[in-house]
């Protein structure tokens, strides 16, 4: 394929035909800050934040749907720029609840990143904040609405599963929100707890429950494993707490049908060193069960049982 | 190629022997039924038959005149035809004793008169002379008022699908160049080429191509898409014919706001009609032409009139905007190159193929041509259907053709473009309307409502109106335009509420710009214009609101204070009664007075008032 050579900040780059500015710019070493943007599910361009300067441009270009062009002219951080990412930062946190304290998320979150390196401490806007009720209905899952930046990469992660995409954007305006159908809560959804959504979200919105509480971001140290129950071979992190794992994330997704739930929960009981007790849905709830009603071997067991006898 | 002549001839005479005939029309346009038409229509019916007269009871659309609904026209063989406004069922007798049995118009409840060759009546304005028509131009909206809309022989008749033939006898460049030398520019209110957009879908590699038609009309104030929709909807389907033609499609699809169950109603009958014609549907007129329409009815989300949303939104998706590039004409509808225009430019197609661009460009001006339909709403003495030659100033749409400010007000702004337009001052009025220069006075063209207000408006009110609108309407996909109209929103209910504090202007500012640059899509892009203006224009109202604490409109209801003329009270006591908060206070045949802690502004005493005792400053 032909390529392309543009000006990215005063130096030449140049990259294959196709390659999107925002690539260009990061290849270059260039920092450009994402919400939105997923490898796996590019072209969406909703958060705005990876606004760049395009010489001649009406207005600023979302940097990771703008393919690089011969001759293109692009500043990352010109004053309009880093005014413009300053004040949706600011929006952001505007309608974030901003308790970084005691987030899981913290040290890990990119709304924490940018807010530092923009020097946006808070939002001058105040104003309305959201004040939804938080999801814990699934016991995997934990859903924090409020503190959702409505990047949608959840919903598009979830729409790669086959025969799945359980959530999607409702309701307009202010009071858009991501839901699954019917605005129900995760449990009564069709979610089968994959995580996939967990892997991808860049803020506090959706984190692992069972690791909820047990540790910093910089206490736990990660080592990448990849699970061998399909040739798809996902990636998942072992995160150690000194030397206890004391749970198993979602990296990403490999090729095929990625990320699935017998992955990530077999996963978590060949490696924690803590592993969750199952759960069955019953009835519509989560309810605690032993080993062998979960993998349906009651009945095995029982006939072993006798034999022993 | 068959061509339509013998087909034409059969319309034509049955056409002129419809109008040979003594006829009462009911004006059943939306507008009309809204008035009560409907019942005026059965009162005709019920009296032509109580009276046993011959005459023939027929309807058509809105002739523009949306103030003087419910519209009747009455028709007698070789006199002049008489379009009567205000006609409600009481008037049916008498209007059809003295005019069809007498044969002596109602002079006093006529609006128009339209002699054809007959020697008009004195004392009835003829059409083209009277105030609302006299700067009007009347191409796109020709048949509104005058034809039958569901009657596809009419349309015939009067020149319909000639263009369409006329384009099928061309080669399809030429199609395109005669659409590009016609100057027209896309009426949604972008201003796009349509000769240039038709040029990128017919240049596009693809095996299949759609041709759609946004008819998602949405603006506060605006109509002219459902009034042609509803009066000449074979037009729609022709220049989608038109355009399927010379971009290479076979497939057309229009969507339409679900709230125009009328308009998708004419539509569908339309499509019936010429598909049973062999008009549309396969091998057209035998030149192998094959075209087909569907309607989609969309749910009525604003933003659904952005193009991209649009195609989601048909495609069965959440309407969403998409980022572009690609553009519709390479990606558009399940990803083929779509060629998507607005109601009113299709419907200037086959004008433009009939009479030739030529004919349309010597209406217009340098860089805008051809004609306009406007929205006159608000408060102007004329509220209706206008279309109007490019180039027209403000001043002469306003004060001659909606006949001036209602009540003897005085203008103060006109808002054009609907939420993401912007409001212009008095100084603006004799701004020629064209795409650039309402752009440049910080407004826009958009699709053509014009919202007219008096000095009892508040100009912060109005931008706060809209934010509110396209904050409700913002799809939520891009951070901007969802936060960012909330938060201005917010500062103008801070304002109104007289808790406004002088930075909140920067605020406004600061976030007007970011918003305008960094938006998605059109809808947040231009979401601050209405901002923007009122700042420009009318800071001096914003001053007042943060800094005196005064709405000088007496609009913002928490700046206002109600007070009693003690002079002028009689102590009659109808506003004590009328006040839900109990805040009036006063002995009967004593000057009363309201506790200004207790009182909520609802304005009941005013109304109730006798005396214009009460005021609120």
């Amino acid at each position: 394929m032909a390529n392309v050579t543009l000006t990215i900040n005063s130096e030449q780059v140049t990259v294959p035909a196709g390659t999107k500015v925002l690539d260009a710019a990061r290849e270059a070493g260039f920092f450009i800050p994402t919400f939105c943007h997923d490898p796996e599910a590019p072209g969406y361009g909703g958060c705005r934040i990876c606004v760049v300067n395009i010489k001649g441009a009406r207005s600023l270009m979302a940097s990771c749907v703008t393919e690089a062009t011969n001759g293109m002219v692009v500043e990352t951080e010109s004053p309009d720029v880093v005014e413009a990412r300053k004040t949706i930062l600011e929006l952001l946190l505007a309608n974030h609840p901003t308790d970084c304290l005691t987030c899981d998320k913290n040290g890990d979150c990119k709304l924490q990143d940018y807010a530092y390196r923009y020097g946006v401490g808070s939002s001058g806007f105040g104003g309305e904040k959201h004040s939804y009720p938080v999801d814990n209905s699934n016991p995997y899952i934990t859903r924090d609405l409020n503190k959702c930046i409505l990047c949608g990469r959840c919903v598009r992660t979830c729409a790669q599963v086959e025969d799945r995409q359980v959530i999607d954007f409702a309701y307009r305006g202010f009071q858009t929100r991501v839901a699954p159908a019917m605005d129900t809560n995760l449990a009564e959804s069709a979610c089968v707890s994959c995580a996939r959504c967990v892997a991808v979200c860049p803020v506090g919105a959706l984190t692992y429950t069972n690791l909820s509480g047990k540790g910093r971001t910089y206490e736990i140290a990660k080592k990448q494993v990849t699970c061998s129950f399909c040739d798809a071979g996902c990636q998942f992190d072992l995160n150690y707490k000194g030397d206890k794992v004391i749970g198993v994330t979602a990296k990403a997704p490999g090729e095929g049908r990625p990320l699935c739930l017998k992955g990530r929960l077999g996963m978590e009981l060949r490696y924690s060193d803590q592993p969750l007790t199952p759960m069955l849905k019953k009835d519509n709830e989560f309810v605690e069960v032993s080993w062998p009603e979960a993998l349906e071997l009651e009945d095995v067991l029982a006939k072993l049982k006798e034999l022993e006898k | 190629m068959n061509n339509l002549n013998d087909l034409r001839t059969k319309c034509q005479e049955e056409y002129k022997q419809k109008l040979s005939r003594p006829r009462i029309v009911v004006g059943l346009g939306t507008c009309g039924i809204a008035s009560g038409g409907a019942k005026v229509m059965e009162a005709i019916k019920e009296e032509v038959a109580a009276r046993g007269l011959d005459i023939d009871i027929d309807f058509t659309s809105c002739i523009g005149m949306c103030y003087r609904e419910p519209m009747v026209e009455v028709s007698l063989p070789g006199a002049a035809s008489v379009v009567y406004g205000d006609i409600f069922p009481d008037k049916v007798a008498q209007l059809l004793e003295s005019h069809v049995e007498n044969k002596t118009p109602v002079y006093e409840w006529a609006a128009i008169q339209i002699p054809g060759e007959a020697t008009p009546y004195e004392g009835i304005d003829i059409m083209e002379k009277a105030p609302y028509y006299e700067k009007q131009v009347r191409s796109v909206t020709s048949r509104l008022g005058r034809t039958n809309p569901e009657s596809i022989g009419e349309y015939i008749a009067t020149g319909g699908y000639e263009g369409l033939e006329k384009a099928l006898g061309m080669e399809r460049q030429a199609v395109i160049d005669e659409v590009k030398k016609s100057g027209l520019r896309g009426r949604g209110g972008g201003g796009f080429s349509t000769g240039m957009k038709w040029q990128f879908v017919y240049n596009a590699q693809g095996d299949k191509k759609y041709a759609v038609c946004n008819a998602d009309e949405g603006d506060p104030g605006a109509f002219m898409d459902r009034s042609v929709l509803e009066g000449d909807p074979h037009a729609i389907l022709e220049g989608m014919m038109i355009a399927g033609y010379a971009i290479g499609a076979d497939e057309g699809c229009i969507y339409c706001r679900a709230e125009y169950p009328l308009a998708i109603r004419r539509l569908n009958l339309a499509i019936a009609k010429a598909e049973e014609l062999g008009i549309l549907g396969e091998n057209i007129l035998d030149t192998g032409f094959n075209f087909h329409i569907r309607i989609k009815a969309g749910a009525g989300a604003f933003v659904c009139g952005e193009e991209t949303a649009l195609l989601n939104s048909i495609e069965g998706q959440r309407g969403m905007p998409r980022v572009r590039p690609p553009f519709p004409a390479n990606s558009g509808l399940w990803a083929k190159p779509t060629c998507l225009n607005n109601v009113e430019s299709y419907a200037n197609v086959p004008f433009i193929l009939r009479n030739g661009s030529d004919w349309y460009t010597s209406m217009g001006t340098d860089k805008s041509k051809g004609s306009k339909v406007f929205c006159l709403t608000g408060k102007v003495n004329n509220t209706g259907l206008c279309e109007v030659p490019m180039g027209i100033t403000l001043r002469e749409v306003i004060f001659n053709i909606a006949g001036g400010i209602q009540d003897g007000g005085t203008f103060k702004a006109v808002q054009s473009g609907g939420p993401s337009g912007g409001c212009l001052p008095t100084s603006q009025l004799d701004l020629k309307i064209d795409y650039e220069s309402l752009t440049a006075a910080g407004s826009m063209m958009g699709s053509g409502g014009l919202v007219v207000m008096d000095e009892t408006t508040c100009m912060v009110d109005v931008a706060k109106f809209f934010l509110n609108f396209t904050q409700n309407e913002s799809c939520g996909k891009c951070t901007p335009c969802r936060e960012g109209t909330k938060r201005m929103l917010e500062i103008l209910h801070r304002i109104c509420d007289g808790q406004g504090v002088i930075e909140d202007l920067d605020t406004l500012d600061r976030l007007s710009t970011v918003i305008t640059k960094s938006a998605l899509c059109g809808l947040g892009q231009t979401c601050a214009n209405p901002i923007i203006s009122t700042m420009r224009y009318f800071r001096d109202e914003y001053m007042a609101h943060i800094v005196d604490k005064r709405c000088p409109a007496g609009v913002c209801a928490a700046l206002l204070v109600y007070t009693v003329d003690a002079e002028k009270c009689t102590g009659c006591g109808a506003c004590l009664r009328a006040c839900p908060a109990s805040a009036i206070t006063g002995e009967k045949k004593q000057p009363h007075s309201i506790d200004p802690a207790a009182c909520i502004k609802c304005g009941a005493c005013i109304t109730k008032c006798k005396f214009d005792a009460i005021y609120k400053a």
